[in-house]
């Protein structure tokens, strides 16, 4: 009992980053455990999918070829079958939208304490895991105890594994039992529409400082003074007040422009995700601890409704 | 047709703080009803409106200041609400998902209710596991991160869209009993009003102690132990611009200029 079972994840034919990252934060544990790094991948083409994840460190890829795309039935039976199998000291799964799907049902199918959103693992004898709280303005380590556990990480944290090794592929039988009740019927794509912030220069962002939909004129003005293109965190599209495709985000737009001015957002991981490749990034916000600043190569503390009108003034 | 729904109190922490031990300093905390949670409670109200939903049943593992949050999500139209609540829990500085679960449980197999709504995640210590746990432990279907929720009656299926990554949305057709994570933007949340908020103060707000639940010390062993708690080193190497609004709104103009961004 002192492998580790790595359990990667594709959507629509491609493996997704996470998987990559999951096989470094896999090994790191089978290092310090001393055990084998085993990973699972489920559903769809799973040959091609293990050729993949047949990276250096990876001892074992077992495929279970079940499905095309992700089914959390699927899913938690195939994990749970292959921990019995395996036994594994640490079980990995990514902290994403599918992570979320079916990594918790499977923690509490095998009796696993369960720690989410991993930025850090550490094993010594026993797991360790550094987790943040309050969006991030705080960070914490927590000892999972029992005798084995489960853990969830955080995409982006860990580099992606390289390299090609010399895993043995194994396809495996799990006999799913297909009892339903949840069934795919399909995928959509949103976000569309007449602007592509993906492809803008210069992006001036806002989030929840803005507090009334009543103050957005005031970036608008920004915006059209300085030529720059709209943009915004989550809450902002929620509360209907800017169209989906101008979310930037983990579930909005990936973006890349020279500068990104995020006014009035604190930089939470999902934002981070959508922003954090800009050349450039300022930020303008009151409060100094912001986690948006760990990223920022200029800031200023402040209060946007009087930085924003000076810098408006700077531009006409 | 009940709903249940899962309404945490989750604290905010002040701009400026300071840590304690393991937590945050109790005079830097703001306590208020978890955002996710929030567009749950809409979310069953609107069913209820709409016709198929004849009550709309809160619960909470909380001390009793969470009873303030609780009055919110009455007011704004939960028809009455269930508060867990022991002694033994109040010395435990983190609620694992398993803890949340068991006790979950106990209430969900008394109130016996037809769809479970749950936030995401909880907006403080965020594990986002509680729902997608509980649907496994109670024998529900489940669907994590909905972000648009049309229920089918007559053939008692919900279609849900589930928010992925990269604004892709998967569609899926689940059949209730079920558990679903909403996600924000599923709906607009009302603001309480006056006549809700007065109604709120004669709805019911049942405690339970884990005895009244019919659980023992065990149900809420915590295999998770916080122990340390600190403010992440800052990475940063941000050039921060002092002065007053118009001197820092001046150097920011700069760089933007010699970004060749703005003119
Ligand atoms: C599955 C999932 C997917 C998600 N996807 C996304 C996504 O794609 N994009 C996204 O953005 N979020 C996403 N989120 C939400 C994310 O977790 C945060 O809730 C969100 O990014 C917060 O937005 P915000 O920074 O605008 O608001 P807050 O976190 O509330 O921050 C507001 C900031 O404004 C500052 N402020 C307040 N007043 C002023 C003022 N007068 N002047 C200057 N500053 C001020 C505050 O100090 C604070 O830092 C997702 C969450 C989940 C669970
Ligand atoms: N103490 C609690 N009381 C009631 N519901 C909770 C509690 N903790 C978590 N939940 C529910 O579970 C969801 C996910 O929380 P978590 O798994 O803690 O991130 C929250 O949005 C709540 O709906």
């Amino acid at each position: 009992m002192s492998d580790v079972l790595a359990v990667a994840e594709h959507r629509r034919g491609e493996l997704r980053d996470v998987s990559y990252e999951l096989l470094t934060a896999g090994r790191q544990v089978a290092d310090a455990t001393g055990g084998d790094l085993h990973v699972a991948v489920v559903s769809g083409d799973t040959e091609a999918f293990a050729d993949n994840l047949n990276r250096e460190g990876v001892d074992y890829v077992h495929t279970v070829g079940d499905g095309e795309e992700f089914d959390h039935d699927v899913y938690v039976q195939a994990v749970e079958a292959l921990h019995a199998e395996i036994d594994p000291q640490v079980l990995v799964m990514p902290n994403s939208v599918n992570g979320l799907d079916y990594a918790p049902a499977v923690a509490n199918r095998l009796d696993l304490p369960l720690a989410t959103d991993a930025v850090g693992i550490e094993y010594d004898g026993g797991l360790t895991v550094t987790r943040e709280m309050y969006g991030s303005k705080v960070e914490t380590t927590v000892e999972v105890g029992g005798d084995q556990q489960a853990v969830t990480i955080r995409g982006a944290e860990w580099p992606a594994a390289e390299g090609v090794g010399d895993a043995e592929i194994a396809p495996f039988d799990v006999g799913i039992d297909d009892e339903g009740g949840a069934t795919v019927t399909g995928f959509e794509e949103v976000g569309g529409g007449d602007v592509d912030i993906s492809e803008a220069d210069f992006i001036v962002s806002i989030g929840r400082g803005i507090e009334e939909e009543e103050n957005l004129p005031l970036i608008e003005d920004l915006v059209e003074a300085s030529d720059a293109t709209l943009a915004s965190s989550r809450p902002i599209v929620d509360n209907g007040w800017l169209p989906k495709n101008r979310q930037v985000g983990q579930s909005g737009k990936v973006v890349t422009p020279e500068v990104y001015l995020a006014i009035g957002i604190s930089g939470a991981v999902q934002h981070v995700a959508g922003m954090k490749g800009a050349d450039t990034i300022v930020a303008v916000n009151t409060d100094p601890n912001a986690p948006i600043f760990d990223i920022a190569d200029y800031g200023i503390v402040g209060d946007l409704f009087e930085v924003v009108p000076e810098l408006i003034e700077e531009f006409e | 047709m009940k709903v249940l729904v899962t309404v945490k109190e989750v604290a905010e922490v002040a701009d400026d703080f300071e840590i304690e031990g393991t937590e945050v300093g109790e005079r830097y905390l703001e306590y208020d009803l978890n955002e996710w949670d929030d567009y749950a409670v809409e979310e069953a109200v609107q069913l209820k409106e709409e016709g198929p939903v004849e009550e709309v049943v809160t619960v909470t593992i909380g001390p009793e200041r969470s009873e303030e949050t609780i009055r919110m999500a009455l007011a704004k139209g939960a028809d009455r609400a269930v508060r867990v609540w022991d002694d033994a829990l109040e010395d435990a500085d983190l609620l694992d998902v398993e803890t949340k679960t068991n006790l979950l449980e106990a209430v969900v197999e008394e109130e016996d209710p037809d769809l479970v709504l749950t936030g995401v995640q909880s907006g403080d210590d965020n594990f986002g596991a509680t729902g997608v746990s509980l649907a496994d432990e109670i024998g529900f279907q489940w669907g994590a991160v909905v972000n648009a929720l049309d229920y089918d009656h007559d053939a008692g299926v919900a279609h849900v869209h589930r928010e992925l990554e990269g604004g892709v949305e998967e569609l899926t057709d689940i059949e209730l009993p079920a558990v679903l994570t909403i996600q924000t933007g599923i709906n607009e949340p009302r603001y309480a009003s006056l006549r809700g908020i007065r109604q709120a103060q004669s709805k019911e707000i049942a405690t339970k102690s884990l005895d009244d639940v019919g659980l023992d010390a065990g149900a809420i062993e915590s295999d998770l132990t916080m122990t340390a708690m600190y403010e992440p080193e800052s990475e940063s190497d941000a050039e921060i611009f002092e002065g007053d609004a118009g001197e820092t709104a001046e150097r920011l103009a700069e760089v933007l200029r010699e970004k060749g961004v703005a003119e």
